[in-house]
């Protein structure tokens, strides 16, 4: 057991933060949740394609650089300690990336991947329905078979960022008759601007309307926008969820970058008698500090050859809640001015309260933790 | 770049693991908090047999070399089967006298420690006032805010500690402190320091093994209880907050292994603030989901459920941590 890096690993930080240092924008974005911010997102993920920092674990031919999830990590970090721009291709390259690297076909990856890796497509994630929420497996829109593919019908619902996303993946039944509700359903992947659909964009918490729902009618997916065999819908999609709720939806860096940004607010503004405050600070370098390690436990454990269990559950409990209390804090360090709405950490703390709710809701999470990990009884569900 | 133990660092956890679980310490607590060390002694003299307080100790007095590491993950394993003493004392004071350098003193006091053949406890400015088990230890030794390192004698007036396996004095005070004057000045103020560390890195790993002593007999007991014709680890209230004390203690088991690693004021006050916090919120979900058996010195469980406070504020409070970790930030980190 070691801390260290190896030179090898040095370097690439030393390349990365100088070329970081070098582009990262003087003055933020817009915010990625709005139409302008969204373009001027686009075109930040089209400067770090260009150099291939915008998937860097993914192999060459793809737009990456090949490197394992030490370099990974250590990109990561340069890249928030850097302030650089939010990533507004984060649902394609976290969540659909990985699904297709298990599960596609050489033909879909080739045809899918360069576009998401250059910013030109982005994706959003079409899973949750009105009705569906935690029950996820009880989803009712439908793909009916039809001559070269399949016909969408139903909605879909919270779908981040789909008002000005590209294309879609989701999940639908196609097996109505199957005996489970987890079976026969089929993954695809789907345009948002074909005919038959209609985006209708739902302002989030701060107003921000990015967020959207999203109607099909009979929108025609061609066969090779399946993913995976028909009918296996579930089983690739719960190895998504790994990925949604496991170190690489929010890797450590984002939150190492929060928690420095935080002690610095308290040295501009924290008063020194004010010691239940001071106290919060530390918590939040802490805990930073143990998701770190506990990644780089978990990184080494998968270096050796282990796959992400239910323990991704415990990574997302873990920052979801670890997000909030930073950002109240640093709230609470800034008193008045804290309800700013264009203040540098309002979106921040807006964003870390849906935390708990999307990438699988903690009380679920809780119930995994309970029953995988723990072994605890199952209860009624 | 490693994050895990290697295999044989875990092997020795498994064989301590192993030892203490067939070993009674349940009785051997017990009959510590009535005053009769034998069965505590026996304990310690097997201990030493696997080489354990002999991580605390340079080659050069017969000792493996100081070992953080491996001490701490033996520690866990102490802290896990209740092992009651002066553990964490002793190895401070082989820290301490390791640090000194001075070799009469060491020749004098290390090869005995290292051998498990003696015990010590001691009292260092900025820690707590009284001596853990100073009537079982061996040796008491003192350091005073002036830097004068004393090994204290005679009988000390006993102080109770809500865990009646932590016996506690206080060393008599007054100019001088009494006893025998080892050796005063800077060094001793800097080894004090290190023992410090240690003893407050020792004690987390000590709390990581409490906490989870605390969380698996509870999920054992939820599985078998039954009320409402279901196992009361069936009911999502129950389950939940059993997950919660499982994410304690997952997220402050890499603090307390980087504090073993590179055990600098920081990274240990990080690692006891988060092993701390997360054995005694083990032990509150312990107390409340054994109901009213839990409230009862008769159950085994309360043997961790009484040490998990005092040793939560043993060797460095929360607050007094926290305070640590933030001091330790000069100059900013990046
Ligand atoms: C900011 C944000 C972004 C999102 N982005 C996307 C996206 O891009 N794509 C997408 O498909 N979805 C997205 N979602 C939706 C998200 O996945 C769902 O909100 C989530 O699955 C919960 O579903 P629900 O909101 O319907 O809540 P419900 O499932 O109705 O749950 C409501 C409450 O009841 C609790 N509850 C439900 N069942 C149980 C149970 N068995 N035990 C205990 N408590 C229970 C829940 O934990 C929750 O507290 C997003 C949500 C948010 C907030």
């Amino acid at each position: 057991m070691e801390l260290a890096h190896t030179a090898d690993v040095e370097a690439f930080r030393a390349e990365a933060r100088a070329w970081l240092r070098a582009r990262v924008p003087a003055r933020p974005l817009p915010s990625l949740e709005t139409a302008e911010g969204f373009a001027a997102h686009r075109e930040w993920e089209a400067l770090l394609h260009a150099d291939r920092w915008s998937v860097v674990s993914w192999p060459e031919e793809y737009g990456g650089r090949g490197v394992d999830i030490v370099k990974w990590l250590v990109f990561e970090e340069e890249y928030w300690a850097a302030g650089a721009p939010g990533r507004v291709s984060q649902n394609g390259i976290n969540l659909l990336a990985p699904t297709l690297f298990d599960h596609a076909s050489p033909q879909q990856r080739a045809r899918v991947l360069p576009s998401m890796a250059s910013g030109e497509v982005i994706w959003a994630q079409a899973w949750s329905e009105p009705e569906s929420g935690s029950d996820l497996a009880s989803l009712t829109s439908r793909a009916v078979r039809t001559e070269g593919g399949w016909l969408l019908t139903g909605q879909k619902t919270w779908s981040s960022r789909a008002a000005f996303a590209d294309r879609a993946f989701g999940i639908f039944r196609t097996d109505p008759d199957a005996p489970k509700p987890h079976q026969g359903l089929t993954y695809l992947m789907f345009d948002l601007r074909a005919p038959g659909v209609t985006v209708r964009p739902i302002g989030r918490l701060d107003g921000k309307p990015a967020f959207a729902e999203l109607f099909l009618d009979r929108v025609f997916v061609p066969d090779e926008d399946v993913i995976g065999e028909p009918g296996q819908g579930w089983r690739i999609a719960m190895s998504t969820t790994g990925n949604e709720r496991g170190l690489t939806l929010r890797s450590p860096g984002r939150f190492l970058a929060a928690a420095d940004r935080l002690v610095g607010l308290w040295r501009a503004h924290g008063d020194p008698s004010d010691t239940a405050l001071r106290d919060r600070v530390a918590d939040a370098v802490v805990g930073a500090r143990a998701y770190e390690l506990f990644t780089w436990a978990n990184a080494s454990r998968f270096a050796a050859g282990a796959a992400i269990g239910a323990e991704s559950s415990l990574n997302k409990v873990f920052w979801s809640q670890y997000d909030i209390a930073l950002h109240e804090t640093a709230l609470d360090l800034l008193g008045a001015d804290a309800e700013l709405a264009d203040g540098e950490w309002a979106e921040p703390w807006v964003f870390s309260l849906a935390g708990p709710i999307y990438a699988g809701t903690n009380e679920i999470q809780r119930d995994i933790i309970a029953e995988r990990l723990l072994g605890l009884p199952k209860g009624r569900r | 770049m490693r994050f895990l133990p290697t295999d044989e660092q875990s092997d020795f956890a498994r064989t301590l693991r192993s030892l203490l679980g067939a070993a009674e310490v349940p009785a051997a607590v017990r009959a510590w908090a009535a005053g009769d060390a034998v069965p505590g002694r026996a304990l310690w003299s097997r201990l030493a047999g696997t080489g354990l307080f002999a991580l605390a100790v340079p080659e050069a007095y017969e000792g493996a070399g100081l070992l953080p590491l491996e001490l701490s993950l033996g520690f866990v394993e102490l802290g896990r089967a209740g092992v009651p003493g002066p553990v964490v004392e002793s190895a401070a004071v082989s820290v301490l006298l390791a640090e000194l350098a001075d070799g009469a003193l060491a020749e004098r006091f290390l090869p005995g420690l290292a051998r498990g053949e003696t015990s010590a406890t001691l009292t260092l400015p900025g820690g707590s006032p009284y001596a853990l088990d100073a009537d079982a230890a061996t040796y008491c030794f003192t350091v005073s805010r002036a830097g004068e390192l004393r090994l204290l004698g005679g009988a000390r007036e006993p102080v109770r500690s809500t865990d009646p396996a932590r016996r506690l004095s206080l060393p008599p005070a007054g100019p001088g402190g009494g006893g025998e004057l080892l050796a005063a000045g800077p060094a001793v103020v800097r080894a004090a320091g290190a023992a410090g560390r240690w003893a407050r890195l020792l004690t987390a790993a000590q709390c990581l093994g409490v906490g989870e002593a605390l969380l698996a007999r509870t999920v054992e007991y939820a599985k078998q209880r039954t009320q409402f014709k279901a196992p009361i680890g069936a009911f999502q209230a129950v389950k939940h907050r059993l997950a919660d004390t499982l994410l304690d203690l997952e997220f402050a088991r890499p603090l307390v292994w980087a504090a073993a690693l590179s055990p600098g004021p920081g990274e240990v006050a990080a690692a006891k603030l988060a092993a701390g916090e997360a054995s005694y919120r083990a032990a509150m979900t312990a107390l409340q989901f054994h109901g009213a058996v839990g409230y009862t010195e008769e159950l085994d469980l309360s043997l961790w459920l009484r040490k998990a406070r005092p040793l939560r504020d043993a060797w460095g409070t929360p607050s007094a941590c926290r305070a640590e970790v933030l001091r330790s930030l000069t100059p900013p980190r990046r």
